[in-house]
């Protein structure tokens, strides 16, 4: 998780959160029970990714941002980023 | 007296404590992060704070204790169904006599929460939210929760309750080049103006549609734009289309309504019911975006010209801040202590505010300036600020 994420959640510091295995948005909401609010940095109000921000299941942008419904398996990894969007 | 300034920067919070005779920052907070609206509840003190996070989302924080801890406060989310129809900036192709297509729905998510307004002190915990895509949110819970005020959001004038199914009217708001930040072009709603007399009487100002009002709550609103001129229109006083950079009323004596609108500076001394264009170019009121208005007296304002509308900087190199003390019958330009030479400054919406007799403004180029003589002199407070955005006494 980028570091300009996580100086909003200190909570997540140095933690690294096993989950489930499930969706993406499984996933988003299992960190937002640890981080309440952190959902809504990561996704607007309809659920979809915001427009300047990435998520990765292991080296693969997910392909559905408006549902995150991209399957995140047993061992895989869960990156989130901001995306570079110039600047 | 005021001895708290807040400002909105590009970089984050600064507050100004006064001390003695001076007024010194602390170190900024929210470092790094766009603010564009803050401002301290004078009911009871609470600090808010309106973040324009590039990538995370526009998000309120607030604090409790002055400044010293702030926390995030619940999200303003626009609810399941809430849709706007899609205008479009004209294209070189754009034909005007091509018949009307289907409108072009689009669901609302909050791109920035553009200012935030306090109730009265007999409606504890209630606040106002204005935003870009246009929604007004209410919270009368001290922001624990906001809810969108639906009539607005479902006026005729912008299509109709689009909750219920399609479009029973034509959009005719238009949106704010603030918008296009985040890749749109939708209204903002920037300025919100609560009567301090009557709690159920309110007013919004919105670029671009004009200002509006409601009387009983915000169950019902109507636009109050008549005597408004827009230059860049085909029918200057159309009903809709206005661009009221920002819009203030006296507290000491509401039915005084002022604003800095693209298109000049307009009075209205009943209650937005007309208003009266007040501009003096010569004396340099005319374009600009902030206005200030005396707490008192209802003819007395003040304005920081700039030079319009295609170069948006000082006029002639120098700062200046023009005042009328006459319902904007004639103007004073006011220069002492500001820089007359090589000056591009430009104070935005919501970057000036009046306290008694204290004037504060910040710029756009980080120049923050004080006068506590009613703007006959001023003294600068600091040159490399970031970016201001909004300037509150607290």
């Amino acid at each position: 998780m980028t570091a300009n994420l996580l100086r909003f959640f200190p909570v997540l510091e140095g933690r690294e959160i096993d989950v489930a295995a499930g969706s993406v948005a499984e996933v988003l909401r299992a960190v937002d029970a640890i981080a309440p609010g952190f959902s809504d940095y990561v996704l607007d109000e309809r659920g979809a990714l915001r427009r300047h921000v990435n998520v990765c299941v292991d080296q693969r942008l997910v392909i559905d941002r408006q549902t995150l419904s991209d399957r995140v398996g047993d061992n895989a990894t869960l990156h989130i980023f901001q995306a570079l969007s110039g600047g | 007296m005021s001895d708290l300034i807040v400002l909105g920067t590009r970089k984050g919070t600064v507050i100004l404590d006064r001390v003695g005779q001076d007024w010194r920052p602390r170190p900024i907070m929210h470092a790094g992060n766009p603010v564009c609206f803050a401002a301290r509840d004078p009911r009871d003190g609470t600090i808010w704070v309106s973040l324009d996070h590039g990538h995370w989302g526009p998000k309120l924080s607030r604090s409790r204790d002055g400044g010293r801890h702030w926390e995030d406060a619940p999200s303003i989310k626009f609810p399941e169904g809430a849709r706007y129809i899609v205008k479009v900036l004209p294209t070189p192709d754009f034909d005007p006599d091509a018949p009307a297509g289907r409108p072009e729905y689009a669901d609302a998510t909050v791109f920035k929460i553009w200012n935030i307004a306090f109730g009265n002190p007999e409606q504890q915990g209630r606040l106002y939210a204005g935003t870009i895509p246009g929604g007004l949110f209410v919270s009368d819970d001290g922001g624990e929760s906001w809810e969108l005020n639906r009539p607005l959001w479902n006026h005729e004038s912008r299509g109709g309750d689009l909750f219920a199914g399609d479009a029973t009217s034509e959009n005719r708001w238009h949106g704010t080049p603030a918008s296009i930040d985040y890749g749109v072009f939708e209204p903002g709603i920037h300025s919100i103006v609560v009567d301090p007399r009557d709690s159920d009487h309110v007013y919004v100002g919105v670029s671009t549609a004009g200002v509006l009002e409601t009387r009983d709550g915000g169950l019902s609103w109507a636009s109050r734009n008549r005597g408004m001129r827009m230059d860049y229109s085909p029918d200057p006083e159309a009903e809709w289309g206005h661009d009221p950079h920002f819009v203030a009323a006296c507290r000491g004596a509401p039915d005084h309504l002022w604003q800095q609108n693209h298109c000049g500076v307009f009075h209205s001394d009943d209650g937005a019911q007309t208003w009266r264009g007040v501009s003096v170019p010569e004396a340099g009121a005319r374009f600009g975006f902030p206005v200030a208005v005396d707490a008192n007296d209802g003819h007395t304002a003040w304005v920081v010209p700039a030079k319009g509308d295609f170069e948006r900087m000082a006029i002639d190199g120098g700062l200046a801040v023009a005042r009328t003390t006459d319902g904007g019958r004639s103007w004073q330009s006011l220069r002492e202590g500001l820089p007359q030479e090589n000056t591009y400054d430009i104070v935005l919406r919501h970057a000036l505010d009046v306290a008694d007799t204290t004037l504060c403004f910040g710029t756009s180029t980080g120049n923050v300036y004080l006068s506590e003589d009613r703007g006959e002199s001023w003294r600068c407070l600091g040159n490399n600020f970031p970016p201001v955005y909004s300037v509150r006494f607290g």
